[in-house]
């Protein structure tokens, strides 16, 4: 059994159903993320593990126990605010010794579990600061430490890195990590920022209007998201509204407005309405004869890294990104060949929900 | 996303800002407010510290010339230090009895989801639409002889007491009619208040009164102590209460200063009373104001 389960979690507010149905197992030391655009439940199902909002339905254990009734201030969880909630009138020190304080450890231990507790987020030199002599960033790890240091069975961060800016919430999302390792302590984390949820979690579950719609590693949500509205909000995507051509055993060639492309998925029928798949980075671009397809460079963007390109052809604006390796780049207006391999491509059945907007997934 | 734009940090203008190039702006856009200021407050307040200085005579009345006699007469007469002790125990009382009902009102005020939280606000704000006189009146009304206090205590068998013109019938209506100057500076801080941060103090384990002790009370000390200063000011110049509800025998300082002014046309006197009132409620807000803020200033800035 699980150290942390929800089974069936639902919260309504009046007609309104804020999450649905919601069930999920944590493993014991294991780092989960709850990934979802604003508003889909994120905040409210933290809020109902906390144990600040109570469940419509549903029960919640941890640890074998059934903590769905229980009390906030009896759970015992280590919580990290959006805001990180700090207490404005106590010194950095005073902020994290609350918590051992409302448990009664003697004073003589509180002391260098807080100083540890500080020394694990490279704080120990601001102990006798006030919340509003620190950066932003320096809260948000007096608001981990004061988390931490009651040795919590579960860790709860809720958007702990939104109010960084890009660099510090980069640097901190790998700290966060480490610090997680270190003690070990099973974490669920909300947040909106897939490249967050991403890059620190074991296991990623992708919250949309209150539901879940899948749990899985990082690396198979982006490769083999299960729904369309995933493969749109977890990175960039072409995607390509089609109808299957032919069909064989393991595989089925998909007509794209008069071009068949082959595809990898078992079990298509003849004249069913698909819509294809294809990562921006999984598309290379060739000589203007030698690819599937051939278009024109519409626009091009540096990113550093990497170039975005925006190829029309004959299935409209496709994205496409390559690694910046030194190499000239390809020329705006350039004449150019497109080529994929059968296999990157994801195929979901039925018709596409919108047109794709070009525009909103490179800012998005 | 997997690829990030550089982010555009934008383009700082490098002009002036307003302050360098009109230097003296803040002066005129503070200047009306301060003519106003001091045309309507200031120059009263001057004239009647003059005033406090001139001679009396009671057959001839105001004579000007250069007295402190006045000041003298009050300092040394057991009558009016009787009467300011009075007046700062009764704003004192009124005002300590104002936080204590104030405060939880305010919370459980900000506690409260809408539509309750508009209509008790609104409860709370209500009395200050009716003058001040009118609630004098009413609770003089309620506490009479005749009034339905006494009704209810005389049918109780417990008998007729004698409610109006004392010490507890003015700090009841006081607080009556301060409370509001309570409620809403207390309820303006609680509403700046993280509400995360008193749920933080409960995942820690704390009860909800240690983590309103705790974390949720220091934070609005800045409102309480505005909140008190107000009450504190108002009582001990309240002139209708004391001098609807402490009848002839309970004076407060402002009651005899109408007395001075309006009954023995001795102005000089009635002044000087005035301007050592004002004196003494400065120093003792001041000295307030440093005791409870002082503590505080590097906390929360
Ligand atoms: N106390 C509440 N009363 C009514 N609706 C609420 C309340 N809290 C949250 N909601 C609604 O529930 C939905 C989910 O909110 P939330 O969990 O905060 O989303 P997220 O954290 O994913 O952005 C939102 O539509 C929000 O408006
Ligand atoms: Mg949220």
């Amino acid at each position: 059994m699980s150290f942390l389960e929800l089974k069936n979690i639902t919260k309504r507010y009046g007609p309104m159903t804020a999450v649905g149905d919601v069930s999920l197992s944590v493993e014991k030391g294991e780092f989960v993320s709850l990934l979802g655009p604003s508003g889909c439940g994120k905040t409210t199902t933290l809020q109902m593990i906390a144990g600040f909002v109570e469940p419509s339905a549903g029960t919640i254990r941890l640890d074998g126990r059934d903590i769905t009734r229980a009390k906030a201030n009896s759970r015992g969880l280590g919580i990290v605010f959006q805001s990180y909630a700090l207490f404005p009138h106590m010194t950095v020190f005073d902020n994290v010794s609350f918590g051992l304080e409302m448990q009664r450890v003697p004073k003589g231990e509180r002391k260098p579990r807080v100083e540890e507790a500080l020394s694990l987020v490279h704080l120990a030199p601001y102990a006798k600061r006030y919340p509003r002599e620190l950066s932003g960033g320096q809260r948000q790890r007096v608001a981990l430490a004061r988390a931490l240091v009651i040795r919590p069975p579960v860790l709860l961060l809720d958007e702990p890195l939104s109010n960084l800016d890009a660099k510090l919430r980069e640097a901190m999302q790998f700290e966060l990590r480490e610090i997680q390792r270190k003690v070990g302590t099973t974490t669920v984390m909300v947040t909106h920022d897939q490249a967050e949820a991403f890059s620190i979690s074991d296991r990623v579950v992708v919250m949309e209007a209150g539901r879940i719609t899948q749990i899985d590693q990082p690396y198979r949500i982006y490769e083999h998201p299960e729904t369309e509205f995933i493969s749109r909000f977890v990175g960039k995507t072409n995607l390509l509204p089609g109808k299957v051509a032919t069909a064989t055993g393991a595989g089925a060639t998909v007509s794209l407005a008069g071009i068949a492309v082959p595809v990898e998925t078992a079990g298509l029928s003849v004249g069913e309405t698909v819509t294809l798949c294809i990562r921006p980075e999984k598309l290379h671009l060739t000589a203007p004869s030698g690819g599937l397809l051939t278009g024109r460079v519409a626009d091009r963007f540096f990113l550093g890294s990497q170039w975005l390109y925006h190829i029309d052809g004959p299935l409209g604006t496709l994205m496409v990104v390559t690694p910046n390796d030194g190499s000239t780049p390809a020329e705006q207006g350039a004449p150019v060949g497109l080529e994929w391999s059968p296999s990157v491509v994801r195929v979901h059945r039925g018709a596409m929900a919108e047109a794709p907007d070009v525009a909103l997934e490179v800012t998005g | 996303m997997s690829t990030t734009l550089p982010d555009a940090a934008p383009a700082s203008p490098g002009g002036e800002t307003p302050e360098r190039r009109f230097p003296s702006a803040p002066l005129f856009l503070s200047g009306p407010a301060a003519l106003l200021f001091a045309a309507l407050v200031l120059t009263p307040l001057f004239l009647t510290a003059l005033l406090s200085f001139n001679q009396f005579d009671y057959a001839t009345g105001r004579t000007g010339g250069f007295t402190l006699e006045h000041y003298l007469a009050v300092v040394t007469d057991e009558y009016y230090l009787e009467i300011f002790l009075r007046t700062f125990r009764i704003s004192a009382l009124a005002t300590a009895i104002c936080v204590v009902i104030g405060v939880p009102e305010a919370y459980i005020l900000s506690r409260m989801s809408n539509p309750w939280r508009s209509i008790f606000l609104l409860v709370i704000l209500a009395p200050l639409l009716v003058s001040v006189v009118v609630r004098a009146f009413g609770w003089s009304m309620l506490l009479g002889p005749e009034g339905p206090v006494n009704g209810a205590l005389i049918a109780l068998g417990i008998g007729r007491m004698k409610l109006l013109y004392s010490e507890g019938t003015v700090v009841v209506a006081l607080v009556h009619v301060m409370l509001p100057f309570m409620v809403i500076p207390v309820w303006t801080s609680l509403q700046k208040l993280d509400p995360a941060v008193e749920q933080a103090a409960l995942s820690f384990g704390a009860s909800r009164a240690t983590a309103i002790v705790r974390v949720v009370a220091p934070q609005i000390l800045p409102g309480i102590l505005s909140g008190s200063l107000i009450v504190f000011g108002l009582s001990a110049s309240a002139f209708a209460i004391p001098g609807l509800l402490g009848g002839r025998r309970l004076k407060m300082v402002a009651t005899v200063v109408y007395d001075q002014y309006l009954s023995d046309l001795n102005w000089p006197m009635g002044a000087a009373v005035a301007v050592i009132l004002l004196a003494a409620n400065l120093i003792i807000m001041l000295t307030y104001h440093r005791m409870v803020e002082g503590h505080y200033r590097r906390r929360l800035g």
